[in-house]
C-alpha cells in the first residue's frame, strides 16, 4: 500500500518538475518583447473595455498611446481628462484635454405629440424596424423605441421610460463612449458639451421634413421657421434643411431660443422655473 | 404530363385561391393618381414635366436615368397637380407626380382596338428598344428593366426563354387570369421576345392547381416551338433560381444570373405588357392586380391604371371588412404590409391580401429548439437558424461565409419555425449589413 | 409596446412572411408525451405502484424545480409549461427502477433539470440531454439503488419489491465464467423480451410499446427515421458480425436489439431537438457512433449497459458535427440536364 503511494507521489512530482523546466525553457525562448509603459499605461486606464476611444479594448488603446507620436486622435471618454493626465504623466508627454461631454436623445415624440397609427409586430430592434418603415407614427426620423441604444450601452447610462416610448440618459454614469450613438439606426442621440449643473439647451428634433410636413407628424417638430437662428445672440443656430442645430460649444445657455420656439421643439433641461407674470407679481407682494 | 419540382427544400402553405375563376374586370381611370418615379429596380427616372402641365393617357412623364432605369407613363388624361413627396408602399415618402384626371385621351400612336396583331417585322434591337421606350419591368414582383434582361451580356450565351406562369404565392390569380382570357395575346408576346432574346425556343411553366391554364397554354402553343411544362405546387416553385432547377436541373452560380446557364425568365403579366408595347404602341399603364382575403365579400381580379389608391381597390371589391388587421402588397409569403391604404398602385403590386384579425399577429418567439425544420425547408441550402444567432451578435464575417448573400428572402424559414422566431427579420438585416461591409472593403 | 391613446384601429405592420405554420414548440412537447404513454401504460402494467410512485414525483419534481430556478434564481419568465420540463421528468422515470426511494427521484430530477438543463441557459441551450444527466448523476451517487431492478408484476409492492439483475446485467456478470449461450438459457425469452416482461427500468423494458410511440411520432412528424434507424441498425451489424465470429461468447443481435435503454435512448433520447445534429448527415453519423460505443461498452467495457454514456458522449459531439456537416448549397455544383 505504502509503496504505491511512494511511487505515485514520486511520479507525479516527477513529471511536475520535468513540465515546469520545459515550459520555462520554452516561455523564454517564445517571449514576446513588450514595452513595459505599455502595462502602466493600461493600469491607468478605466479597463471598461467599451470601445469608445475607437479601438479594441484598453489594452489596444495602451499600445497606441505609447507608440503614436500624434495623439490628437486618442482620447479616453470614460476616463477623461484626469485619466489622460495620469497617461500623459507615465509617458512623459503633455496631456490630451477635451471638454467633457455626455449623450443627448435629440426627440421628443412621445404618443401624444407624435401619434402612433400602427403597430409593430417584427423583431424588437431600431435597426430592423427602421429598414422596414417610418415606425409606428409617420415621421421617418422619429425615435423607434424599441431599445438598440439600451442594449448598446456598457455604463447602465440609458434607459427606455415606458410612458413616453423614449430613451433617457443618466448623465451621471454617461461617460459619452459613443455606443449609443453608433446603435441608433436614425442618428437622433449626439453627443453634446457637458455643462454645469448638467445644463443643456437643444434642439429635440432632428427632423429633416418641409415645416407643413413636420407638423403634421408631431406636434412639436422643428418646423424650420428659424425664427431661433435669428435670436441667438452667440451665433450659435444654424439651419439646415428645414432643421435648426444649436452648437453646444457655441452656446451660453441663455435661454432666448426656448422662449421663440413655436413648436416647443427647443429643450432646456436642469434650468431653475422661468420668473412668469405671476409669481412676479407675487414676489412683489410678499415683499410689501 | 410528368410534373417536375425543385430539389431542395420548400413549403406548402394553403392555396386559399379565393378570385380564381373570376373574370379581369377593367377599372375605369380614378379621379387621381399618384405614379412614383421610381417603380423600378436601378436609377429612379427623371421627371420631364412640371406643376400645371397638362398630359395625356400613356404620355411620358419621366425619363429613363442611365441603362439600368426605365420611363414612366401618365395612366390618366389630366393636370400635374404636384411633384413632390408622397407615401409609397416602402413605408416612407418618395417623389412622385400627382395628375388629377379628367379625361381618358390616349396619345395618338397608341392602338386601342382589341384586335390580336400576331405578326412583327422589328429587329431584337428595335424590339428592345421599343420595350425600353414603353417603359416594362418585371411585373412578377421583382420590376427589373425588361430591355435590360433582355440584352444578354457579352460573353454569355442564352439558350432558353423561360415563362413563369408558376404564380406560387397563396391568393394570388393575376396571372392565372391572363393565361386563361389573353393566352393568343400572351403566346404571340413569347414570340416577339424569343426575337428579342434571339432564341428559338420557350417553355411556360405552370403549377398544377392551374390545370385549366395548362391546357389552354398547351392548346395556344400546339405546333410552336414553345413548350408547356406542368410542375408540383410547391413554395417557392416562382422563384426563378427553383423555377430553373426544376424544369432543367440545372442551379444558378451563387452571386450569378440565370443567363450564366442559359437560361432567362420572365412573368406572364411581362410578357402581356411586351405584347401590348410592341404590337399596339401602349406603354406600361396599367397592370392586374388581385384584391383577396378571407372577409372580403368580391375578391377579384382587376386591370388598375398605375398610381390608383389601393383603398380604391379595395372599396371595388366590397370594402374593407371589419376584422382586417394587415394589409399586404403582394402575396403572404413575400409581400409587404402597409402603414395605410393611401398608397399608390405601382408596377410591382401583384396583389393585394386582406389579413383578418387572429391571423395577422405573430405569435410570442421562444429559444431556437433547433428543431432543424428552417434547414430542412431552405431552398438555397441555408441554415436560417445559424444566420440569425449571427445576425444578433453582429458577427457579419462568419455571416457572409455562411453565404447569407444567397437567401431569396421566400420567407419559408420563418413559416415553419414552431418557435416563431423572426428569422428572416435578421436575415434581411445581416445581408443589408454584410453589403455594407463588402462595399466598404472595396472601397479600400 | 406604447399604449396608443388613439381609438382608431391601428394595421399591424411586420416584415414578410404574413403566414405561419400552424405548429408550436408545445404542440411537439405534448406529442412527444402521448407517444409516451403506450409505454408508460406497459410500465405501469409490470412494475404497477412503484412505477406511479416514481413516475409522479419525477414529473412534478422537474416541473417543480424548473418554475422555482427560473422565477427566483435566475429572474426570468418561467417557461415551466412549454411542456419540456415534463418530458424531462417522464423520461428521467422511465430509466429508473420502479423501487427507487421517492427521494432519489427528487435528487435526479434537481441533477437533470437544474445541471443539465438551466445552468446552460434553459430550453434550446443545453448541449446533454438533461434527462440523461439526471439518470447518470444517480447511477454515479447511488451505484447499489440503481442496480437493483424489481421483477415485473409485484403490483402492489415499491421499495420492498423482489429484485434482480437485468439480462444485459445477468451476461456482464456471467462473462468471463460461463458462455455466453449458457447465460442466455436464463433470461426471458425473446417474446418476453419483446414485450418487455424482464427485470430493468421501467421505460426500458416494452420495445413493443416504444416502437409504436415511434410510429405516432413519425406520423406527426415529430422525428425523423435517421437517428433511431441509424443506431438500431448499427447495433444490430455490429453485435451481429461478432456474434457470427463467436456465438459462444457474444449474445446474438436481437437479444441485444431488446435488452436494455437502447430502444428508449434510440428513439427519445438520442432524438431529442436540442442535443441532436442540425443535418441529416451529421444525424446518421451521430446514430452510427452511438451504436458503436454502447456496443463497445456492452462488450468490453466495465458496465452493462451503455446507451447512456453513448449518447451523452454523442451529445457532446453534436457541435462539432453541426460546425463541419453543413447542407449543401444551391449553386455549388452546375449540373446540366
Amino acid at each position: 500500500m505504502s509503496q504505491i503511494i511512494i511511487i505515485t507521489i514520486l511520479t507525479l512530482a516527477g513529471i511536475g518538475t520535468v513540465a515546469a523546466v520545459i515550459l520555462y525553457f520554452v516561455a523564454q525562448k517564445f517571449k514576446v518583447y513588450e514595452d513595459p509603459r505599455i502595462d502602466l499605461v493600461e493600469e491607468a486606464l478605466p479597463a471598461a473595455n467599451c470601445g469608445g476611444c475607437g479601438f479594441a479594448g484598453c489594452r489596444n488603446f495602451a499600445e497606441n498611446l505609447v507608440k503614436s507620436e500624434n495623439w490628437d486622435n486618442l482620447y479616453c471618454p470614460v476616463g477623461g481628462n484626469e485619466t489622460m493626465a495620469r497617461v500623459a504623466g507615465i509617458l512623459g508627454r503633455e496631456a490630451v484635454e477635451q471638454a467633457p461631454r455626455v449623450a443627448v436623445v435629440r426627440c421628443y415624440g412621445t404618443p401624444e405629440h407624435h401619434p402612433r397609427t400602427t403597430r409593430y409586430e417584427g423583431a424588437h430592434t431600431c435597426a430592423i424596424a427602421h429598414s422596414l418603415y417610418t415606425g409606428e407614427g409617420s415621421c421617418p426620423h422619429g425615435c423607434l423605441g424599441l431599445g438598440d441604444c439600451v442594449e448598446s450601452c456598457n455604463f447602465d447610462a440609458i434607459h427606455m421610460n415606458p410612458e413616453t416610448g423614449l430613451p433617457e440618459v443618466i448623465d451621471e454614469k454617461c461617460t459619452a463612449c459613443g455606443a449609443c450613438v453608433e446603435a441608433c439606426p436614425r442618428d437622433i442621440i449626439e453627443l453634446r458639451k457637458k455643462n454645469k449643473k448638467d445644463r443643456k439647451i437643444f434642439v429635440s428634433c432632428i427632423n429633416e421634413e418641409k415645416g407643413a410636413v413636420a407638423k403634421k407628424n408631431c406636434a412639436v417638430a422643428c418646423i424650420g421657421c428659424s425664427k431661433c437662428f435669428k435670436v441667438c445672440p452667440y451665433d450659435a443656430i444654424t439651419m439646415n434643411n428645414n432643421l435648426a442645430f444649436i452648437d453646444s460649444d457655441k452656446c451660453k445657455l441663455c435661454r432666448k431660443c426656448v422662449t421663440e420656439c413655436p413648436t416647443n421643439a427647443i429643450h432646456e433641461i436642469n434650468f431653475p422655473p422661468r420668473k412668469t407674470e405671476v409669481t412676479r407679481k407675487a414676489e412683489a407682494e410678499e415683499t410689501n | 404530363m410528368k410534373l417536375k419540382t425543385f430539389a431542395r427544400g420548400g413549403v406548402h402553405p394553403p392555396e386559399n385561391k379565393i378570385s380564381a375563376g373570376k373574370p379581369i374586370q377593367v377599372l375605369p381611370p380614378p379621379p387621381e393618381v399618384i405614379i412614383p418615379v421610381s417603380q423600378h429596380l436601378g436609377a429612379p427616372s427623371t421627371v420631364v414635366v412640371s406643376r400645371g402641365d397638362k398630359v395625356k393617357t400613356g404620355q411620358v412623364i419621366a425619363r429613363s436615368e442611365g441603362f439600368v432605369s426605365t420611363n414612366i407613363h401618365s395612366s390618366v388624361t389630366g393636370k400635374v397637380m404636384k411633384i413632390d413627396q408622397f407615401m409609397d408602399s416602402s413605408g416612407y415618402r418618395r417623389m412622385a407626380v400627382q395628375i388629377q384626371a379628367e379625361d381618358d385621351e390616349w396619345m395618338d400612336e397608341i392602338d386601342l382596338s382589341e384586335d390580336l396583331v400576331k405578326h412583327t417585322v422589328l429587329s431584337p434591337e428595335d424590339i428592345r428598344k421599343k420595350i425600353l421606350q414603353a417603359g416594362i419591368v418585371g411585373l412578377g414582383g421583382a420590376t427589373f428593366p425588361t430591355h435590360v434582361k433582355l440584352t444578354v451580356p457579352r460573353g454569355k450565351k442564352a439558350e432558353w426563354l423561360v415563362i413563369n406562369g408558376v404564380e406560387c404565392e397563396p391568393y394570388l390569380t393575376a396571372d392565372h387570369s391572363l393565361m386563361m382570357e389573353q393566352g393568343e395575346e400572351l403566346v404571340t408576346g413569347i414570340r416577339i421576345m424569343m426575337k428579342g432574346l434571339e432564341v428559338d425556343q420557350a417553355i411556360i411553366g405552370i403549377e398544377n392547381n392551374k390545370p385549366d391554364a395548362i391546357r389552354r397554354m398547351q392548346e395556344l402553343t400546339e405546333g410552336l416551338p414553345i413548350k408547356v411544362q406542368g410542375l408540383k405546387v410547391k413554395y417557392p416553385q416562382g422563384g426563378e433560381k427553383q423555377l430553373i432547377q426544376a424544369l432543367f436541373k440545372r442551379e444558378v452560380p451563387p452571386g450569378g444570373l440565370p443567363v450564366d446557364v442559359g437560361v432567362v425568365v420572365f412573368n406572364v403579366g411581362t410578357v402581356f405588357a411586351v405584347y401590348e408595347a410592341v404590337q399596339k404602341n401602349k406603354p406600361l399603364i396599367d397592370r392586374v392586380v388581385t384584391v383577396t382575403g378571407k372577409s372580403l365579400s368580391d375578391p377579384s381580379n382587376f386591370r388598375v391604371r398605375i398610381g390608383t389608391p389601393v383603398s380604391l381597390l379595395v372599396d371595388k371589391a366590397g370594402g374593407l371588412p371589419e376584422d382586417t388587421a394587415k394589409v399586404v402588397n403582394g402575396g403572404p409569403m413575400m409581400g409587404k404590409a402597409l402603414s395605410t391604404l393611401d398608397v399608390p398602385v405601382v408596377k410591382g403590386t401583384s396583389g393585394i391580401v386582406l389579413i383578418r384579425e387572429p391571423e395577422a399577429h405573430r405569435k410570442e418567439v421562444l429559444p431556437c429548439i433547433r428543431c432543424t425544420r428552417c434547414v430542412g425547408v431552405c431552398p438555397m441550402g441555408l441554415e436560417p437558424y445559424l444566420l440569425m444567432s449571427l445576425a444578433e451578435k453582429n458577427l457579419f464575417e462568419q455571416l457572409e461565409q455562411e453565404r447569407i448573400l444567397d437567401c431569396i428572402e421566400c420567407g419559408s424559414c420563418s413559416y415553419i419555425c414552431p418557435s416563431s422566431r423572426p428569422l428572416l427579420d435578421y436575415v434581411r438585416f445581416g445581408k443589408a449589413e454584410v453589403g455594407k461591409m463588402i462595399r466598404a472593403r472595396k472601397a479600400v | 409596446m406604447i399604449t396608443n391613446i388613439s381609438p382608431m384601429k391601428k394595421l399591424v405592420v411586420s416584415p414578410s412572411p404574413h403566414e405561419f405554420t400552424g405548429e408550436s414548440v408545445s404542440r411537439l412537447m405534448y406529442g412527444v408525451i402521448i407517444s409516451l404513454l403506450p409505454a408508460l401504460g406497459v410500465s405501469v402494467f409490470y412494475f404497477g405502484l412503484g412505477m406511479i410512485i416514481i413516475t409522479s414525483v419525477s414529473i412534478l419534481s422537474c416541473f417543480l424545480f424548473e418554475y422555482l430556478i427560473q422565477k427566483y434564481i435566475m429572474k426570468v419568465r418561467p417557461t415551466h409549461l412549454d411542456g419540456s420540463a415534463i418530458i424531462t421528468g417522464l423520461l428521467l422515470a422511465f430509466c429508473l427502477p420502479a423501487n427507487l426511494p421517492f427521494w432519489m427521484v427528487i435528487i435526479g430530477a434537481l441533477a437533470a433539470v437544474g445541471i443539465g438543463k438551466l445552468t446552460f441557459g434553459g430550453l434550446g441551450n443545453n448541449i446533454f440531454n438533461p434527462a440523461l444527466v439526471g439518470r447518470v448523476f444517480l447511477f454515479i451517487s447511488f451505484p447499489v439503488a440503481m442496480t437493483s431492478w424489481p421483477e415485473p408484476g409485484q403490483w402492489f409492492q415499491y421499495t420492498d419489491a423482489v429484485t434482480g439483475a437485468t439480462p444485459l446485467g445477468m451476461l456482464k456478470e456471467a462473462s468471463g465464467t460461463a458462455p455466453a449461450a449458457e447465460v442466455l438459457t436464463q433470461v426471458p425469452s425473446t417474446i418476453n423480451l419483446f414485450l418487455g416482461k424482464m427485470k430493468g427500468s421501467a421505460g426500458e423494458v416494452s420495445a413493443l410499446a416504444l416502437l409504436i410511440g415511434m410510429i405516432y411520432m413519425l406520423y406527426r412528424r415529430i422525428i425523423t427515421w435517421h437517428i433511431p434507424v441509424s443506431i438500431l441498425v448499427t447495433v444490430f451489424l455490429f453485435t451481429g458480425i461478432l456474434w457470427m465470429a463467436n456465438p459462444e461468447r457474444f449474445a446474438d443481435p436481437v437479444f441485444h436489439l431488446l435488452t436494455g435503454g437502447l430502444m428508449l435512448g434510440a428513439i427519445y433520447m438520442a432524438t431529442d431537438y436540442v442535443t441532436s445534429p442540425m443535418t441529416k448527415k451529421g444525424m446518421l453519423i451521430y446514430g452510427a457512433g452511438i451504436g458503436i460505443v454502447t456496443v463497445l461498452i456492452r462488450l468490453f467495457g466495465a458496465y452493462p449497459e451503455g446507451v447512456q454514456f453513448a449518447i451523452l458522449i454523442f451529445n457532446g459531439f453534436t457541435p462539432l458535427l453541426n460546425k463541419y456537416l453543413k447542407p449543401v448549397r444551391f449553386g455549388k455544383e452546375v449540373v446540366h440536364g
